[in-house]
């Protein structure tokens, strides 16, 4: 009798998340067309869909959850590798720890592919000790403490890169001289672009942003060297470069192999992402600590902004 | 389809030159073409008459050179020892990856032939050149003097 009731109460409960699941699943679909971060996330604005399931666990759990969801895109290192031989539970915690505790002796600001960057590493090679590099960042990536970024500059007509692994004791100060983000995701065409592109000078002053405002994109489009090129770029779906000028059987043959379906394949990007509910879960561990820091960051920084008054005559 | 493809084939091997199925690993080996980037005469009349030398050896056991190796050069009809001061290759983290592969022409005992280097060169190449003199022998150290800048 008792055990009736208990079904009867709780199919309603599994329709429920049955069709939350079909929902989910199909605002996927309709989002992924435009998803700029596949590799991070299954699904590319999940607001409606947390805002739902957030309901139910208010009714069920009685607290909100305050993580929010800008937090995959300011520190995407924090999420591990999706590939499921790459997974561990445990390697990723630890790692996540040690990650923290470097977060706690420098800081680590927010930056992203197309910002300039300046890092001061220690380098035993050098006469003081310290070398100091400036440049665009061209490529982010890898999970965990293997996060790395290049930053690329033009020196003297030479066009220099450097590779810089984001938790590498060795680095003792990151700074954003300037935040913005660009058209694509990587810069790599940078390499094969004008020098112009990618020319900062060594002792750029820091450009800041007003407090609370967007990270602004910038929309600008990069005139690529004539060929030959190091990559086909032609053939990758670039948004931030001017007309390649290259003859017609290039663009057919790029159309050829082209495969525009690969967007929808649901099942590939649910492959290479992380669930948004394990997201959160993985947030939710480090947010506290990241905005306390962050909070520091600001304090810091308004201090270090204040010029004692000189002396008039 | 597969006819088809057979026939396609011949075709592209016979384009040869420009098609690979495998990226470069723009490695320095015998016959890569290298920048010459100080002002010695010879190695300035070379670059600008758009005959970049040929490296006809490296001096290390791999076969394969990096930052801080000799290679023997061909340039303009002669042949020229040189130091490596900058590579294109993937490198290691806090290494300068450049652009070109820069060298710096030096004689037998490790004299610079130019006055000037005019690329940036990285700071690893004070220890390494370091570590490769020879006592009374050569003396590299000579080629970090004329640097005018270091990344």
């Amino acid at each position: 009798m008792i055990f009736n009731q208990l079904k009867k109460m709780a199919l309603p409960n599994a329709a429920r998340k049955l069709l939350l699941g079909v929902k989910s699943s199909f605002s996927l679909f309709q989002t992924t067309a435009n998803a700029e971060y596949r590799y991070l996330s299954s699904v590319s604005n999940p607001k409606g869909l947390l805002s739902l399931e957030k309901e139910e666990e208010n009714k069920v759990a009685g607290h909100k959850n305050v993580v929010p969801l800008e937090c995959r895109f300011v520190y995407p290192e924090f999420l591990p590798d999706p590939r499921l031989d790459h997974r561990n539970s445990l390697r990723e915690k630890l790692e996540r720890m040690d990650m923290m505790n470097r977060r706690n002796h420098i800081d680590i600001p927010e930056f992203y592919v197309g910002s300039v960057l300046a890092v001061s590493s220690s380098n035993p090679h050098a006469p003081e000790k310290v070398t100091r590099f400036v440049g665009i960042c061209i490529q982010r990536g890898g999970c965990g403490l293997r996060a790395f970024f290049i930053i690329r500059n033009v020196v003297d007509h030479q066009g220099v890169e450097m590779f810089y692994e984001m938790y590498s004791p060795v680095i003792q100060k990151i700074e954003v001289l300037r935040l913005e983000k660009r058209l694509d995701n990587e810069l790599l065409y940078l390499r094969d672009a004008l020098p112009e592109y990618s020319t900062f000078p060594l002792d750029m002053e820091p450009e800041y942003l007003p407090e609370g405002s967007a990270i602004p994109v910038n929309p600008i489009k990069v005139k690529l060297k004539p060929r030959p090129w190091l990559e086909r770029w032609e053939r990758q779906e670039l948004k931030g470069v001017q007309d390649l000028g290259l003859p017609k059987r290039f663009y057919e043959r790029a159309a050829a192999v082209a495969k525009p379906w690969e967007k929808y394949d649901l099942m590939a990007e649910y492959r290479e992402s992380i669930p948004a509910e394990e997201q959160e879960e993985i947030f939710a561990e480090v947010y506290s600590q990241l905005h306390q820091l962050e909070v520091t960051r600001k304090i810091m920084k308004r201090k270090r902004t204040f010029v004692k008054p000189k002396k008039m005559g | 389809m597969a006819l088809s493809m057979w026939r396609k084939l011949p075709k592209l091997m016979c384009v040869g030159h420009g098609f690979h199925t495998s990226p470069a690993y723009s490695h320095i080996i015998k016959l890569t073409r290298l920048r010459v980037v100080d002002n010695s005469e010879i190695g300035k009349r070379a670059m600008a008459e758009g005959k970049p030398p040929k490296c006809i050896h490296v001096y290390n056991k791999k076969g394969v050179g990096t930052i801080g190796d000799k290679v023997l050069l061909a340039i303009k009809g002669e042949k020229k020892k040189a130091i490596i001061v900058g590579v294109k290759q993937n490198q290691p983290a806090l290494s300068p990856k450049f652009d070109s592969n820069n060298v710096v022409l030096v004689d037998d005992n490790g004299t610079p032939l130019g006055t000037r280097i005019h690329v940036p060169i990285p700071q690893v190449l004070r220890t390494i050149l370091k570590e490769k003199n020879v006592v009374k022998g050569a003396d590299y150290t000579k080629l970090i003097a004329l640097a005018s800048r270091f990344v």
